[in-house]
């Protein structure tokens, strides 16, 4: 690695730790500075309240947004990547959709409505796994239909197409399911990062890093994929099991993201240019580790600011997600010639 | 000296190519025999849709023969493992990349996947070997840009550069030099010519630019669609005649002195030309070729008929004589002029 690769690492990594501070200091309910320490200490604070909002309720929220942000950048990394396609993204291709129509299946199945706090281990493995079920589905359809559809923006479009599809079989979900749960749902869908109480958190956790180690697998394979399927095969990549060990990275990390934080739009779309730019190359040894880094200090950073309205609420996270990642992309499309990343 | 022919990396016999799928097999041809030589340049030349890809992607093990036997170094191309495939055969494709945030020299090291470890790092030996590349495929100067940067023809050198890198004994080259400027195209065939002598590999590549084809390479393929392969040095392709099967049925033939294809010449009327020089001679054949003439030697001429004469002393001094008169022009644009108005009818 290069001097200036690894002191971008050491850069991101303090800016991590940093915004993971800053959300475990403030949040919606304010608590002195000197208290959290004491907290963070094992000392008692001043209220009880204040422990079971740090410990309970805040840490978990960091964490998720911390591993959320890095698995949903990987993903729309690897998907850019193998799709040789500057838009493409979990959400946009529809993978996000089919994983919360897995979701919704589930939970419908277990009787309840699409509310995801509050359930056992038992419960999360089995989200987890219809959440992955749904997502493996339609990005194995998006596969197919990448066989068929060679011009880049209408793959792109029929991944919007399938989204509609799996929206509507949600809807209709929802039509047949109580009123608590639609609420539920429809609260669900704006994103959170504060759906997984500290239980659940090793679980998500480790599903996430297991999507993110198989992504480490894919990184030589990728590098060959930016000459295009006929030269990665000459270099000795092995298309097929490369293919299905992506389906399964991205189909993982998208899956444990939506099922618990919602649909979180832009940040697997927008982060990986964000990183090319700040690097300014593709080459995956890099670009996935600053990828990752990325995504977790952005969605650190739209967690805080989700709070800033403070005692009278939370902004939900498809609020500030659009308006940090358009722009980016905005701006990649004009210097599309310029940049040069995917020409 | 080295002998050429005992150096024998690839020998089909009898190979029939095309592609299967489920139902149906497309043969799109049957029982070719050919062998490429370490240390020749062969370009295969064929029209549109005779199945040069078909033939490379065989040749590269990208899809397997139908019938009959293909063997690299001696051993069937069908027991190679992926990996030792892309240590032995080297490609280069026109397809469009999406490398341009990769350096060349990034983009060359790739090469070096094949050779390199789980993550692909590049040892100091790596290094060497692109730096190596980078020169002897003239790009080296372009190392440190973005591949997005390069012209076209600066594209194919460094992935040509990528395919030296891989250490392959054969090359593989689909239409390398499409969409190249006239430089370029012959600065390619040159650095593969050179390659193929120096390093000793087999290249092969298809191509549209028979011209530059017939000049650098040491044997021709011909790919056609109903007489097959026919394969030899490239002279000896030339001289039987076996050029003019390339487009049979079409409105051009081979110029065998020349080296080109040029549209059959159709005339009308015939016209004795004198001159002594050769390049003179040519030019003006061009020239009434293009108005319909027929262009005879003065020898082959009986005495007694009475064919028009142009006398060419220089490209300023042209006489035409017909019918006891005689015509003077100082330019060819002269000349066709008066061409025009004496043979008008």
């Amino acid at each position: 690695m290069e001097t200036k690769d690894f002191k971008y690492i050491i850069f991101l990594s303090i800016l991590v730790l940093l915004l993971t501070a800053a959300n475990i200091y403030f949040g919606s309910v304010s608590i002195p500075a000197s208290s959290v320490t004491d907290i963070l200490m094992g000392n008692e604070a001043e209220k009880e309240s204040w422990t079971y909002i740090v410990i309970q309720s805040r840490i978990p929220q960091a964490i998720t947004a911390l591993m959320a942000g890095a698995a949903l950048s990987v993903a729309g990394l690897m998907l850019q990547t193998v799709f040789n396609n500057p838009l493409a993204d979990s959400s946009i291709l529809g993978i996000s959709s089919g994983a919360s129509l897995g979701v919704a299946l589930v939970m419908l199945g277990m009787g309840g409505s699409i509310i995801t706090s509050d359930i056992t281990i038992g419960g999360f493995l089995s989200v987890i796994a219809g959440a992955l079920t749904g997502a493996i589905a339609i990005m194995s359809v998006i596969l197919f239909l990448s066989t068929l559809i060679k011009n880049n923006i209408m793959l792109l479009i029929a991944g919007i197409m399938i989204g509609y599809i799996t929206s509507s079989a949600i809807s209709l979900l929802n039509f047949f399911s109580t009123a608590e749960g639609v609420q539920s749902y429809l609260s669900w869908g704006m994103g959170s990062f504060s759906g997984i109480s500290l239980y659940q958190l090793p679980a998500f956790c480790s599903t996430a890093v297991t999507g993110l180690v198989i992504s480490v697998l894919l990184i030589k394979p990728m590098n060959a994929l930016l000459l295009g399927v006929r030269y990665a095969e000459n270099l000795g990549v092995n298309i097929k099991r490369t293919r299905n060990l992506l389906l399964l990275s991205t189909g993982i990390l998208t899956a444990v993201t939506t099922a618990f934080c919602g649909p979180v739009s832009f940040i697997g779309l927008a982060v990986p240019h964000i990183s090319r730019l700040l690097l300014g190359t593709s080459n995956h040894n890099i670009l996935l580790p600053v990828t990752a880094l990325c995504g977790a200090a952005m969605a650190l950073l739209c967690s805080i600011i989700c709070i800033i309205p403070g005692e009278s609420g939370i902004i939900p996270v498809n609020a500030v997600t659009p308006v940090i990642g358009a722009p980016v992309i905005i701006y990649v499309i004009i210097n599309q010639k310029k940049i040069g990343y995917f020409n | 000296m080295r002998n050429i022919t005992s150096n024998i990396i690839i020998e089909a016999k009898g190979l029939n190519i095309g592609y299967k799928s489920r139902k149906t097999t497309t043969t799109i041809h049957t029982g070719l025999d050919f062998k490429l030589f370490g240390g020749q340049l062969t370009c295969m030349l064929g029209p549109n849709g005779t199945g040069k890809s078909t033939l490379l992607r065989t040749v590269s093990a990208s899809q397997p023969p139908l019938e009959g036997s293909l063997r690299l170094l001696g051993k069937s191309i069908s027991e190679y493992s992926e990996k030792e495939l892309s240590r032995h055969v080297g490609l280069v494709l026109t397809e469009k990349t999406n490398a341009g945030g990769l350096t060349v020299r990034q983009l060359v090291g790739l090469g070096r996947q094949p050779h390199t470890g789980f993550f692909g790092r590049l040892s100091k030996q790596d290094e060497m070997i692109i730096d190596y590349a980078l020169e002897a495929t003239g790009i080296s100067h372009k190392a440190d840009e973005y591949t997005s940067q390069l012209s076209d023809g600066e594209r194919q050198k460094a992935m040509i550069a990528k395919a030296l890198v891989q250490e392959c004994p054969l090359i593989l080259l689909d239409e390398p030099t499409a969409f190249l400027d006239a430089v370029s195209k012959m600065e390619i065939m040159t650095l593969l010519h050179r390659l193929a002598h120096k390093e000793g590999k087999a290249i092969l590549m298809s191509t549209h630019d028979i011209e530059q084809a017939l000049v650098m390479a040491d044997s021709i393929w011909l790919l056609t669609p109903h007489k097959g392969l026919s394969y030899g040095t490239t002279e000896d392709i030339i001289l039987s005649g076996k050029m003019d099967t390339l487009f049979p049925g079409s409105d051009i033939s081979f110029d065998l002195l020349h080296g080109g294809f040029s549209p059959t010449v159709k005339g009308k009327r015939s016209i004795i030309l004198y001159t002594d020089n050769q390049i003179l001679r040519h030019w003006t054949q061009n020239a009434l070729n293009r108005y319909g003439f027929l262009c005879m030697e003065s020898d082959s001429v009986l005495e007694y008929t009475k064919l028009p004469e142009l006398h060419i002393y220089s490209p300023t001094n042209i006489i035409l004589k017909y019918k006891e008169n005689s015509y003077n022009a100082s330019s060819f644009a002269q000349l066709i002029e008066i061409i025009e108005d004496v043979f008008h009818e």
